[in-house]
C-alpha cells in the first residue's frame, strides 16, 4: 500500500506548503540565515542538495520518462520486450518511430474504460464511508481530554505499523462463506444459507475503508482539534442550536481537513491493487489489477506503460487540489 | 439532548471496534487447533511451531528484514539531508521541483512506482550492465526511493518547529556550518530520526506491490510469500506470523510511547527549574 503517514507527515506536508507561500509573500528573511545562506554557498551547499537531488532524478523522475518511451514502443517477443524507439540507418540518419497503438487501444477496448470508471467510483465512494465513519471519531478525539487524546490517537495509528497485506487478508476469514460472520448469524438462527459477501465489490469497499481511515482521521483530527470553540459558544449565545451550530459551523470550518482527508485516501484507492486482488471477485475491475495483470500475466510491457501513463494523468488534477488545498490552510495558520 | 450527547462516544467506540476486531479475530484463531481458520476446535500453538520449520517464510523473512534495515539506514541519511534541504535551504534553483519530486512518492500509486523503476533498471542493465539482474540491491534502491520521502517530511516537519535562534547563537559564536549541524541541530532532531528509521522500516517490511515489480528469482520478500499463500485461502501459519509481528509492534509502540512520556516530563521539570532560576 503506498501510504501510511503519520500525524508529522500531514503536519510536514502543510508546512512544506506553508514555507511556499511564506516565501512569496516574502513574509520570512532573517538576516542571520541569510548570512549562513552566504556561507553554505560553494562546494558544501551544492554537494547537499546534490545528493538527494541526483537520486531523486535517477529513481523518480527518468523513470517516469522511460515509462512514457515505453508507453510509446511495440511489443515484441525478445529481451527486453519492446521495440526501440529510435535506431541509426546506415549510422548516419536518426529513424525515430513513435507508436500511438497503445493508447489507441486503451480508448477502444471497453475493458480499460471501465477499469477506470470503476476505480474512480470505487474509491469515489470509499472515500465517503471513510468520511462518514472517521468524522466522529476524529471529532470524538478532538474533544477528549487533552491527556486522553494522546493515547486515542495511538490506538489509531497503532494499525497502521501492523502489516497492510495481514489486515486485508483478515477480512478473508471474517467475510468468508464458512467464515465468522456467518458462523455467528447461523448460529443465532438470524439465516439459514451462508450470505456471499468474498469476492463481490462489497468485501472491496470494506476493505479499502477499514484499511484507509487512519489517512481520513488523522488530517481531520488535526484540523478539528485547532477549532475555536469560542465560536461554538458565541453560536449557543445567539440561541443556535448544537446541531445547526455543527452544521453551520463547525463543518464548514473543517473542509480543508475534509479536503486533505479524502485525497490521501482517494488518490491511493484509485490504485489500489492488493485490496481488489485479495477481496474482490474476479469481475471487480480496477485500473491497479489490469496494471497489474497486463504486466505480469500478458507481458504487454508497453500497453501496462500506456496504462500507468493514464492512470497518472488522471490523478494530476487531485494531486494538484491537494496542494493547493495545503497551501491555503497554511496560508490561513499563518 | 442526551441522545446527542450519545452519538460521538458511540461512533468512536464503534469506529474502534471496526479498527480493532479483524486484529482481533487474527490473535484468537492463531492459537486454533483445526486448520479451518474460523472453526474454533480447542487452544493449540502448533502453527507456530509450523510456522518455525516452514524454510520458504523463514527465508523470506531473512530477506525482507535484511532489505528493510538497509532501507532504514540509507533512507534515514538521504531523507534528511532531504529534509534538511526543503527546510532550511529557501532559495535554489530547482527548489519546486525538488519539493515536488520529495512529496509525490507519497500518494504515488504503487503500481506506477514499481512499474517505472522495473523498466528503469532494465534500461539501465542494457546501457552499462548495472545492476546486472534483479533482487535484493534494486528492491533495496526502489524502497530507499520512497521510504526517504516519509523520513524527509518528518526530519523537515521537526526542522520547522525547532528553534532556529539556537543555529543563530552557534553561527554568531563563529561556528561552521556542518559543525553546526553535526553538533546542534542532529542531537535536536533525533527523535524525528528514529521515528523516521522506524517508518522506512516498516515500510519496507510491508511492501508487496513494488519489490513484486523489481524482484527477480530467489529473492521473494516476505509479503511476496505471504500474497501467494494468501491468495490460495487462508491459512493459518499467517494467523501465527500475523500475531507475532502485532505483538512487536503492540510492545514497540508501548515503549516509544513510555519513553516520549518521561522525555516530556523530563523537559516540563527542566523547563519549570529554568523559570525558577530566573525567578531567582
Amino acid at each position: 500500500m503506498s501510504t501510511r503517514g503519520a500525524p508529522a507527515l500531514t503536519r510536514g506536508v502543510s508546512r512544506i506548503a506553508n514555507t511556499a507561500v511564506k516565501r512569496i509573500s516574502g513574509l520570512r528573511g532573517s538576516v542571520v540565515w541569510a548570512g549562513l545562506r552566504r556561507r553554505f554557498k560553494g562546494l558544501g551547499r551544492t554537494s547537499v542538495i546534490g545528493i538527494p537531488y541526483i537520486w531523486l532524478l535517477a529513481f523518480f523522475l527518468i523513470p517516469f520518462v522511460i515509462v512514457l518511451k515505453i508507453s510509446l514502443a511495440e511489443t515484441q517477443i525478445a529481451q527486453p520486450p519492446y521495440t526501440s524507439l529510435w535506431y541509426w540507418v546506415e549510422h548516419k540518419y536518426l529513424n525515430i518511430r513513435m507508436n500511438l497503438g497503445n493508447y489507441q487501444y486503451l480508448i477502444q477496448d471497453s475493458l480499460y474504460w471501465s477499469a477506470y470508471l470503476n476505480s474512480v467510483k470505487i474509491a469515489a465512494v470509499s472515500t465517503l464511508f471513510c468520511l462518514l465513519v472517521g468524522y466522529p471519531i476524529a471529532y470524538g478525539i478532538a474533544r477528549a481530554r487533552p491527556d486522553r487524546r494522546i493515547l486515542l490517537l495511538m490506538l489509531v495509528i497503532l494499525p497502521f505499523w501492523t502489516s497492510f497485506l495481514i489486515r486485508v487478508y483478515a477480512w478473508i476469514g471474517i467475510l468468508k462463506t464458512n467464515g465468522l460472520i456467518n458462523n455467528l448469524l447461523m448460529a443465532l438462527g438470524i439465516i439459514d444459507t451462508p450470505l456471499v459477501m468474498m469476492q463481490t465489490d462489497f468485501a472491496v469497499y470494506l476493505g479499502i475503508v477499514y484499511s484507509y481511515l487512519p489517512f481520513m482521521i488523522l488530517p481531520l483530527y488535526a484540523n478539528l482539534e485547532k477549532l475555536d470553540l469560542t465560536l461554538l459558544e458565541a453560536a449557543a449565545d445567539l440561541g443556535c442550536r448544537p446541531a445547526k451550530a455543527f452544521f453551520r459551523v463547525t463543518l464548514p470550518l473543517s473542509l480543508p481537513g475534509i479536503l486533505a482527508g479524502s485525497m490521501l485516501v482517494f488518490i491511493p484507492a484509485v490504485g489500489e491493487f492488493v485490496i481488489p486482488a485479495l477481496l474482490g471477485g474476479p469481475d471487480t475491475l480496477m485500473i491497479g489489477r489490469v496494471l497489474w495483470d497486463e504486466f505480469f500475466s500478458n507481458r504487454d510491457w508497453p500497453v501496462a506503460s500506456a496504462v500507468a501513463i493514464a492512470l497518472l494523468l488522471l490523478l494530476v488534477i487531485p494531486i494538484v487540489l491537494f496542494q493547493y488545498n495545503q497551501a491555503r490552510a497554511a496560508e490561513a495558520n499563518s | 439532548m442526551n441522545r446527542r450527547r450519545l452519538f460521538v462516544p458511540v461512533a468512536m467506540s464503534l469506529g474502534f471496534v471496526f479498527l480493532y476486531a479483524p486484529i482481533v479475530s487474527l490473535i484468537i484463531f492463531s492459537f486454533n487447533k483445526s486448520k479451518l481458520v474460523t472453526v474454533w476446535a480447542g487452544f493449540s500453538t502448533q502453527w507456530y511451531g509450523e510456522l518455525l520449520r516452514n524454510d520458504q517464510i523463514l527465508q523470506a523473512a531473512w530477506i525482507s528484514l535484511r532489505i528493510a534495515t538497509l532501507n532504514a539506514t540509507a533512507a534515514v541519511v538521504l531523507g534528511t539531508i532531504a529534509g534538511f534541504v526543503i527546510a532550511r535551504f529557501r532559495r535554489f534553483r530547482g527548489r519546486t521541483l525538488f519539493t515536488g519530486m520529495v512529496m509525490a512518492p507519497l500518494v504515488m500509486p504503487e503500481v506506477i512506482t514499481g512499474l517505472s523503476l522495473l523498466l528503469l533498471f532494465v534500461a539501465m542493465e542494457a546501457a552499462f550492465g548495472w545492476p546486472a539482474g534483479r533482487g535484493f540491491m534494486t528492491i533495496t534502491i526502489a524502497h530507499i526511493t520512497f521510504s526517504m520521502a516519509y523520513v524527509a517530511v518528518i526530519v523537515q516537519s521537526r526542522l520547522t518547529d525547532m528553534d532556529e535562534s539556537i543555529e543563530e547563537a552557534a553561527l554568531d559564536l563563529g561556528a561552521r556550518p556542518a559543525k553546526i549541524f553535526f553538533q546542534i541541530t542532529l542531537p535536536i532532531i533525533a527523535p524525528a530520526l528514529v521515528a523516521g528509521w522506524l517508518l522506512a522500516f516498516t515500510l519496507s517490511l510491508d511492501d508487496l506491490v513494488i519489490a513484486s515489480f523489481v524482484s527477480g528469482p530467489g529473492s521473494s520478500t516476505l509479503p511476496m510469500v505471504i500474497f501467494s499463500k494468501v491468495r490460495l485461502g487462508v491459512s493459518p501459519e499467517i494467523n501465527a506470523l500475523a500475531t507475532i509481528l502485532v505483538a512487536v509492534v503492540a510492545i514497540g509502540t508501548i515503549i516509544a510511547g513510555l519513553l516520549l512520556a518521561r522525555q516530556h516530563r523530563n523537559r516540563e521539570r527542566d523547563m519549570q527549574m529554568a523559570k525558577a532560576d530566573i525567578a531567582a
